[in-house]
């Protein structure tokens, strides 16, 4: 009996996943703002022990510190490997203005500081870095109240990030079912969802975002202002892809895939559920990584305007409150500039990793560029 | 083409509607009231508070004083009364609104001012660095947020001195003449109209770009450049004029994102519009006000699409309505 053997030149076919690497190797920006991303969380999740000091540790003695130069060489010229900071002492009270002394603290890795729980749940007190008391180490200066702005970035970020995964993972749960529903089944229950997806788009998304603000009292504690701002942002984010869904919905429903599973007796929310919603999943998490920086900056200008996350937990808007007096800006410009540059960061590289997913996603490329 | 426009503004009249009852729903669910902040002051008595609440018609549930209200808007175009400022909401909005527009309409001047000339450059230096590094900047310039650029020009202003760092208007501005009040609020208003309109811009200049490139590859502009006339005149001449047509029809989308777009500009640069006083109309629980701010900025959204529509409708023969 002759064997057969399958003819050379046909090409294996590669899965998805295969083909969706190959093609992200190709745009190094979305790598780069995928790692940027990745540590960021990192960093987040890890707050309580990169952070040299509690977030609310206040220093009466060190208001409006400027930001701490890393040295390499002492004063009498020599180098140290160890990088030290330098004292700062407040020469002019009335303008907050601070002079180096001549005390160097060298900086020291994995040291104990103040206690916390790691992830909640270990109880630790070992911190990345720190110097010996009585020394401080201040790498991004102090806010009004003499808190060490680096540890409240660390600390805020845990909100400012979180915000927006958690909103879009409600947000998009309902726009995923309620698009899911209007496409398919058609008719009453569309023009219901629809009428409400257009009244939500025709408010522009602040004045909305500040009237249901008002819905809940302006004093509430921190965990719930939180739980709050996740809910007003996801109320309003699920409507524009309600409306993207429907539409790939009724495009799909035609299918003969979709009339077999039909055929087949599965119930109505099943067919959606398993046959047709996954089908829209690469729009969808394109359309997800590119709506994340929204809800941060959602968070953020609540915050901002004082009506969002409360002192004195930080949070990346409440920090860029502390930016707004002319003073501020003038006088102590690392209040701004370091919020402001971990915010601009995350967004850029939300956007840039968005965009080398839609490349990455497009079915019109998956070819592998031989169509 | 008639009953299409028919059916388009018609469509605007139960949305307001929808907008208008969702906006006192939430206002209703929000607790206490502007009354209530005036029980806490021990100068007011019991009985002036009660008045009140039986004048604003308070007392009342609230589907009752929802039909007083539309009722009152739509027989009498009267907004109700502001609680805060003591001045009926309609004259409290119309001059927000205006300050609103003014900005709004300086900063479409800086939109398209720069999307026009700088996608149009993009567009004929096709693949050239100066296209690449527009591009890029135009990238970047995306996750600038406009708190952030807000903040930055606001620094700016504070650091140099070059311009105002908030408001409208300089103190001695009742003093001036005509001509120097211009300036003074073209002075107030060059950083906020900034921050509102580079926004759009980075979207608007691709747009021109794509446009113009679509433009010059036709066959009518190939024959403009055969008669031997200068490339200056295919492109401004023949191929700008068409390039143009989308993004006039674009005008009317920017026109709603750039009024709800001032929102944070007007808060950073203390700015009197709509934004700033839907603001504090929230945070004094002024329910009229509120009503009102909301309405009008939708409207603005709404009627910005409509525009926007038509003049697709208008300007593309190709697209049948019926």
């Amino acid at each position: 009996m002759t064997e057969i053997t399958p003819p050379e030149d046909i090409v294996s076919p590669q899965s998805p996943g295969v083909v969706f690497w190959s093609q992200m190797k190709k745009s190094p920006l979305a790598i780069a703002g995928g790692a940027v991303l990745v540590v960021f969380y990192a960093l987040a999740l890890l707050a309580p022990f990169v952070s040299a000091y509690p977030q609310e540790a206040m220093d009466r003695a060190k208001y409006f510190h400027p930001p701490q130069a890393l040295h390499w060489f002492r004063a009498d010229g020599s180098f140290s490997l160890r990088p030290f900071v330098r004292e700062m002492r407040l020469i002019d009270v009335g303008s907050f203005e601070y002079g180096e002394a001549q005390s160097e603290w060298p900086l020291r890795f994995f040291v104990r500081g103040y206690d916390y729980k790691l992830f909640g749940l270990i109880p630790s007190n070992v911190h990345l870095y720190g110097v010996d008391p009585p020394g401080r180490v201040l790498l991004f200066g102090t806010d009004s109240f003499g808190r060490d702005v680096l540890s409240r970035l660390l600390y805020g970020s845990q909100i400012s990030l979180t915000v927006g995964i958690v909103g879009i993972a409600i947000s998009f749960t309902l726009g995923l079912l309620l698009g899911g529903v209007a496409g398919y089944y058609g008719g009453f229950v569309d023009t219901v969802i629809m009428r409400v997806t257009e009244l939500l788009l025709s408010i522009p998304s602040l004045y909305l975002i500040i009237a249901l603000r008002a819905v809940f009292p302006m004093d509430l504690p921190s965990r719930q202002v939180y739980l709050g701002i996740v809910a007003i942002l996801a109320f309003i984010g699920w409507a524009g892809l309600a409306r993207v869904i429907r539409g790939l919905v009724l495009s799909m429903r035609k299918n003969d895939y979709v009339t077999a599973a039909e055929a087949l007796g599965f119930s109505r929310m099943r067919v959606i559920a398993r046959h047709v919603l996954p089908n829209t999943m690469s729009y969808v998490i394109v359309a997800a990584t590119l709506s994340i920086p929204g809800y941060i900056l959602g968070e953020v200008v609540l915050s901002f305007l004082g009506v969002g996350v409360q002192e004195p937990s930080a949070s990346w808007g409440n920090m860029l409150n502390q930016a707004r007096s002319i003073r501020a800006l003038t006088t102590f410009p690392w209040l701004l500039l370091v919020p402001g540059t971990a915010i601009f960061l995350t967004v850029m590289a939300f956007n840039f990793l968005g965009d080398g997913l839609r490349d990455a996603l497009d079915p019109r490329r998956v070819t592998g560029g031989k169509a | 083409m008639r009953t299409y426009v028919l059916r388009r503004v018609l469509q605007t009249i139960p949305l307001l509607l929808g907008i208008s009852l969702m906006t006192f729903l939430l206002l209703q669910l929000a607790p206490g009231d502007f009354l209530n902040q005036m029980a806490e002051n021990p100068g007011i008595s019991a009985e002036t508070i009660e008045a009140m609440r039986v004048r604003f018609g308070l007392d009342k549930p609230w589907y009752i004083q929802y039909g007083i209200y539309l009722q009152n808007v739509i027989l009498h175009f009267d907004f109700g009364q502001s609680f805060s400022r003591h001045q009926p909401v309609f004259e409290v909005l119309y001059e927000g609104f205006t300050n609103t527009l003014i900005l709004a309409i300086a900063a479409a001047v800086v939109t398209w001012g720069l999307a026009v000339p700088l996608g149009m450059i993009a567009a004929v230096k096709q693949h050239s660095w100066i296209d690449r590094l527009l591009s890029l900047v135009a990238f970047v310039w995306l996750s600038i947020p406009e708190i952030l650029s807000g903040l930055l020009l606001l620094m700016f202003a504070a650091r140099t001195g070059w311009f105002p760092v908030g408001g409208m208007r300089s103190l001695d501005y009742d003093e001036l003449d005509g001509i120097s009040q211009f300036f003074d609020i073209a002075h107030h208003l060059v950083l906020p109209a900034l921050v509102v309109g580079l926004i759009p811009l980075a979207s608007r200049m691709r747009q021109m770009r794509g446009s113009l490139l679509d433009v010059l590859r036709l066959d009518y502009v190939t024959t403009a450049r055969a008669k031997g006339l200068s490339e200056r005149t295919v492109i401004i001449k023949h191929a700008l004029r068409n390039a143009l047509n989308p993004m006039i029809t674009l005008f009317g989308y920017t026109l709603g994102a750039l009024v709800s777009g001032s929102f944070i500009a007007e808060i950073i640069f203390s700015w009197p519009g709509l934004g700033r006083l839907t603001l504090d109309a929230i945070l004094t629980q002024d329910q009229y006000l509120v009503m009102g701010a909301v309405l009008m900025a939708s409207l603005v959204l709404i009627v910005g699409n409509l525009i926007a529509d038509l003049l697709l409708a208008i300007a593309d023969p190709r697209i049948s309505y019926d």
